[in-house]
């Protein structure tokens, strides 16, 4: 009898329970967010929340100083899902809580995109769409350039994928064999205007980026072990001479039934009773 | 017949032998080597534009600190800012009508709003590109660019003062967008001489007119002053390099000195160095009179760039005639 291969990358039941339950801190936080701004994108957020629990409560190496030269980078493509950002910063002690709570008051720092002039713990400014991967591709240079070993995750929207800079971004990650460069599509199928797919369709997705050189895996963007083995395994593979790209299969709106099936909610807001009715579902569900 | 393994003529030359041809482009990777060489962590980058602003010599003396980017400048801009996050020095150039219009977003975004310390090098400027028409032109950028908040935008005479600009900007902690010729222009300066951000270089003091000009308007501004100086007149001139920050204090001095004040740009008179002038001189009230002098809110027309200068009387004998006309 051999012994089971031990699977080193796969989080454990508690690690699953504990980031399965900040994914949902992510989500109710948004709405209590947004209850103060009054408008907001909650369902690019909730495709997200496990994405942004598996990167900042396991896979990124994060440092007390938000500036710390070796600490993993994470950047937004879709920078309007900072609203989702935001709680996890104040969260780790990068902003104070009264500031979250002032979330775009006058002269807050956050606002609907994330500064990082701003707010400490932002690793690159967004807000127009297609720039961040080239920003990324920066960062990876510069950090290979100096010996450096962290790693630059990006997260992009799937509508962004429309975006022109985009591919010539990951042209030249792969060029430059940028194996510390981690991008991560949410790919939750809808923008403004309606489905992707209907919109300006950019399947085959995985073929694509397979196809400008880098190494491709399409995960549930939901399962919040499948996804953190993955991230796990992607920063791992450091003897991998290419540039990663884990494509997440996600819900927009994922978390609150009807805003699921209805595409209108890539933006909108939520009356207090609203409000409450969609936390209570929340934190009904084990997603 | 004979099958030549190269052209036998010492006139035949290919693009890769442009500084040889024209040693007016070495300046740019001068200025980056000697950075290298002080020990401050340059990266330089172009896209697929090396051996047209000479940053060759620096990709073959530094390969380690070199970044081709291929056809792709808002990729360059962006992956440029990206770079100045880890605590490097990006100097990223090309064609200043791709700079100043295709990237302006990818440098206001993730440039001059994220206030990294990014050097843009806006080369072949104004209608120093001649016959290849408007695509290559860039009559747009200082206008695009100055009104970028916390970019500085510097417009260079010569090689020689943006060797010496360069390497001033090892101490300037703002992202910066370099304006320059296309490395044919005649020298003015020396490379020793020192570049100072925000402070206009006083070539010659006039009271009939002053002429505040910028980049490759310099240099025959200031030839036309002293041929009209030599003749018993009254011309002044200011390069005034930094176009921004302006340098408000030397406009005024020379409204306050001279009748007339003449803007001399190679750049549409619309949002370039003289509509700065004119804003400074109008909420000053000065009582000089103001002409500005350039390309007059048009597309340029096809022809070699000297035939251009001089159809468009950007030339030392085109600037003289506009000069007489204004102090009869």
């Amino acid at each position: 009898m051999t012994a089971p291969i031990r699977n080193d990358f796969r989080p454990s039941e508690a690690e699953i329970a504990y980031l399965r339950d900040r994914a949902q801190f992510v989500r109710l936080e948004t709405i209590r967010l947004i209850e103060i701004a009054k408008v907001g994108h909650y369902t690019s957020v909730f495709s997200a929340a496990e994405i942004f629990s598996a990167l900042y409560y396991d896979v990124m190496r994060l440092e007390a100083d938000p500036k710390h030269p070796d600490r993993d980078r994470f950047l937004m493509g879709k920078g309007h899902a900072a609203v989702g950002l935001f709680p996890i910063l104040a969260e780790k002690g990068y902003l104070p809580v009264e500031v979250l709570n002032g979330y775009t008051r006058l002269g807050n720092p956050l606002g609907d995109h994330p500064d990082m002039r701003k707010v400490p713990g932002v690793d690159f400014s967004s807000g127009s769409i297609g720039h961040a991967l080239s920003n990324g591709v920066g960062m990876a240079l510069g950090g290979r350039m100096q010996g450096r070993d962290f790693i630059t995750f990006v997260m992009l929207g799937d509508g962004e994928m429309q975006e022109g800079q985009v591919w010539e971004a990951a042209i030249s990650a792969a060029h430059h064999k940028l194996n510390r460069l981690i991008a991560i599509v949410d790919r939750n199928g809808f923008q403004l205007d309606g489905a992707v797919d209907d919109v300006m369709g950019i399947e085959p997705l995985d073929e694509k980026w397979r196809a400008f050189g880098w190494e491709v895996h399409v995960v549930d963007g939901h399962d919040i072990g499948g996804l953190t083995e993955a991230l796990r395994r992607a920063k791992a593979d450091v003897s991998r001479k290419r540039p990663c790209c884990i494509i997440a299969r996600t819900v927009k709106g994922k978390g609150v039934s009807y805003m699921e099936t209805e595409p209108g909610w890539h933006l909108g807001y939520l009356d207090p009773s609203d409000a409450e009715a969609a936390r209570r579902e929340i934190l009904s569900k084990v997603i | 017949m004979t099958i030549y393994t190269r052209p036998q003529s010492p006139n035949s030359w290919h693009y890769r032998e442009l500084n040889q041809k024209n040693p007016g482009l070495d300046h740019l990777s001068n200025g980056l080597i000697s950075l290298v060489e002080a020990g401050h962590p340059v990266v330089a980058g172009s896209a697929d534009l090396q051996y047209s602003n000479g940053l060759n010599r620096f990709a073959q003396r530094y390969p380690d600190r070199y970044v081709g980017f291929g056809i792709s400048e808002q990729n360059m801009v962006s992956a440029a800012a990206g770079i100045a996050t880890t605590g490097m020095m990006p100097y990223v150039a090309t064609f200043a009508s791709f700079l100043g219009l295709l990237t302006c977003e990818q440098i206001r975004m993730d440039v001059a709003y994220c206030a990294l310390p990014v050097r843009l090098i806006g080369h072949h400027t104004g209608i120093s590109m001649g016959f290849y028409g408007t695509s290559h032109h860039a009559t747009e950028d200082i206008g695009t660019m100055r009104s970028i908040a916390d970019l500085t935008v510097v417009s260079t005479a010569d090689g020689p003062q943006l060797e010496a600009a360069i390497r001033a900007s090892a101490d300037h902690d703002r992202p910066i967008y370099f304006r320059t010729g296309r490395g044919r222009e005649p020298d003015l300066y020396d490379p020793s001489q020192p570049f100072v951000f925000g402070k206009a270089i006083e070539h010659a003091r006039g009271e009939e007119v002053t002429v505040i000009a910028c980049g490759l308007s310099v240099h025959p501004a200031v030839q036309s002053a002293r041929r009209l100086n030599g003749e018993g007149r009254s011309v002044g001139v200011l390069d005034m390099a930094t176009v921004k920050p302006l340098d408000r204090d030397a406009i005024l001095e020379a409204a306050s000195r001279s009748k007339v004040i003449l803007t001399i740009e190679e750049h549409n008179i619309l949002g370039g160095l003289g509509a700065a002038v004119a804003e400074v001189l109008a909420e000053e009230g000065s009582p000089a009179r103001l002409v500005r002098h350039g390309i007059r809110d048009e597309y340029a027309l096809i022809a070699p760039p000297t035939h251009l200068y001089a159809h468009y009387r950007l030339d030392e004998a085109g600037i003289e005639s506009v000069i007489r006309e204004i102090i009869g």
